[in-house]
This record gives structure tokens, sequence and C-alpha cells, in this order.
């Protein structure tokens, strides 16, 4: 159940930039995932939907913008997005690699009334 | 009205964290941060160095598990100061929880800090804790192919401990592939081979210990 904790800190984050723009409500909060995170969108919809009871963000939309993870092999050059945890190089097969994209994980934007 | 955030959202994590690293580092404390899967042998690994270390190196260990106090008891009774962290199903320790054990211990009396995490090679490498070094144990009986499965834990660590090394002529474990993938995955990465039922090994282990804490001093 580690959605619960990362989810605890998408609320915090948007309360606290609610707070800080005087805002009523918030409507929507963007979150940006990478694909190292293991995140499950719906475990995380379905934590909001608890933590954020009797709070401004409660029936927030969450959207999530993924980003493949991405590695580049050190030995060929070769740039490619890993299936599942799956990192070795498709074209020499060899491990040796360095990772690009994939370990993003922020609130990107919220909206709020 | 949108509102433009980009923040990351393990942020309060890391902000903890470093208060937690600010505070070891004035105490001159190295804290270790131990990963692993259930039953790779972490309790015993801590109670091995101990065994070989305790008499000069004062040492600390915080256990972080979901339920029992099993593995706080067994350090316990190697006379080594210990605080259980009980996290109720949380899957990894997280850096709040490290700060309140540190408020319980004294820090003043303490070279060496293990943080034992929950046994599990998910989640516990997204929570920074505070530490200056993360070791993942891994062990023979687990098989050569952790590091192909689980990657990101592997490739975030300092050093690699492989236990129960003794087991290595009953079972089939290529140590040359373990080696070989987590030297890809992780350039420059320390490795230790041991086994913590007979204490083979542990020279390197214990001179790294050793070795690390000496340069935090500097």
């Amino acid at each position: 159940m580690h959605e619960l904790s990362y989810t605890q800190g998408v609320l915090d984050i948007a309360l606290e930039n609610a707070r800080k723009a005087e805002a009523k409500r918030v409507t929507r909060i963007n979150l940006v995932i990478g694909g190292m995170s293991g995140i499950v969108d719906d475990s995380v919809r379905f934590c909001f939907e608890l933590l954020s009871q009797d709070s401004i963000a409660h029936n927030a939309e969450l959207t999530f913008r993924h980003v493949p993870t991405r590695l580049r092999c050190r030995e060929c050059d070769l740039a490619f997005e890993p299936e599942s945890e799956q990192w070795g190089c498709p074209r020499c097969r060899k491990w040796d690699v360095e990772l690009q994209a994939g370990s993003e994980f922020y609130v990107d934007s919220i909206e709020v009334d | 009205m949108k509102i433009t955030v980009l923040k990351n959202i393990l942020d309060a994590n890391l902000q903890t964290a470093e208060r937690n690293q600010r505070l070891l580092e004035s105490h001159d404390i190295l804290a270790i941060n131990i990963m692993a899967s259930p039953g790779a042998g972490k309790t015993s690994l801590i109670l091995k160095t101990i065994e070989g270390l305790g008499k000069e190196v004062a040492i600390g260990v915080i256990e972080g598990d979901i339920a029992s106090t099993v593995d706080a008891d067994r350090i316990s009774q190697a006379g080594v100061p210990v605080v259980q962290i009980n996290t109720g199903g949380g899957c990894h320790l997280d850096a709040n929880m490290v700060a309140n054990a540190l408020d319980t211990m004294d820090l003043k009396k303490m070279d060496l800090l293990f943080i034992e995490n929950v046994g599990n090679l998910v989640c516990p490498a997204g929570f920074k804790l505070g530490e200056q070094k993360r070791v993942v144990l891994a062990s023979i009986p687990e098989g050569d192919d952790k590091p192909h499965k689980y990657p990101s834990m592997f490739s975030q660590t300092e050093a690699i401990v492989i236990n129960k090394t003794d087991l290595l002529p009953y079972l089939e474990f290529d140590m040359e592939d373990f080696k070989g993938t987590v030297n890809s995955l992780n350039h420059g990465v320390k490795l230790f081979e041991v086994s913590a039922k007979t204490g083979g090994g542990f020279d390197a282990w214990l001179s790294w210990l050793k070795e690390e804490i000496s340069l935090l001093r500097k």
C-alpha cells in the first residue's frame, strides 16, 4: 500500500498551493508519473477519495500523464523503452544502461475555483 | 484557475530525510539503510556485524517490520540499543518514522546506525530515510536473477552484500552472472560475499564499514 503515502503527498501539495492562492475548491490535480514509480492510477484514486474527505480537494479530478521509462545502452548507444523491468538492450543484449527518463514523480499543476 | 506547481510528490519525505541526515552527521554517525527481500538475512547480517565490530564501534539499530518485535528482540539480546518500528501494513519505512525513532535514541553514544528496512525489493527504493549509505542484501537461495527483476533497487545502492554463500555448493547460483548484471546496472558498486552463519567473508565488509566511519569524521 505505498500509494497511501504517495497520495498523502499529492493531497498535501494540492492543499498547500490552493491555500496560497486563497482558492475555495480544488477541481483538478495534474500528475506526471514516470514508468519506474510503479504507481497504479486506480489505487491513487481510491486513496485520494479516502484522504481528501472533509477537505476542499474532495471530488477533485486526478489526471495522470505517464512518462515511459527510457534507457540508453552504454555499449551500442541505442535508446529504448524497456518492457516492464527488463532493462537489457534489445539490440546487443547488454545490461549496461543509463536511465534517461522514467523517474518523474511530481504534481505538475492544480486547477482551482 | 490553473496553478503551476511542479513539486515532487515525495518532497515532504525528502525534506525530513535531509533533516535526519543532518542530525546524524552532526553526531558523526554513519547511517546505513539495509534493504532486501524477506528472509535474505538482514537481521543476521546486523547481528554478525555486532559480533565483529561491537567492541570497537558503538552500534545502534532501527528495526522496520510490518508487525512484531521478533527482530528487535534478537538485536536487544546482543546488548545493542534498538528501536522497533512497526509500519502496520506499510511496505517500507519513511523518513518521518525514522525521525521519530531517532528522537528516542541516545545519538551521543553512537558511531554506526543500521536502519533495517521492511523486507521488500520494490517500494523502499523510493523513500530516502536520511542514510549516508544504502546497502542491498541479496542471498544465494533467492537466485542470481534478482537484479534482472528489481533493477531499480540494485541500481540505487552504494553496496551489495551477497549472503548465505555457505549454501553455494548446494544451489545453482551463477555468481559471475549476478556480478556482471549489478556492475552493469551500477558502475562502481561495492560487492561483498558473506555468510552471516559462518562469518565467512566478513573481514572485507567490516573493513569497509570502519573505513566509511573514519571518512565521515574527516
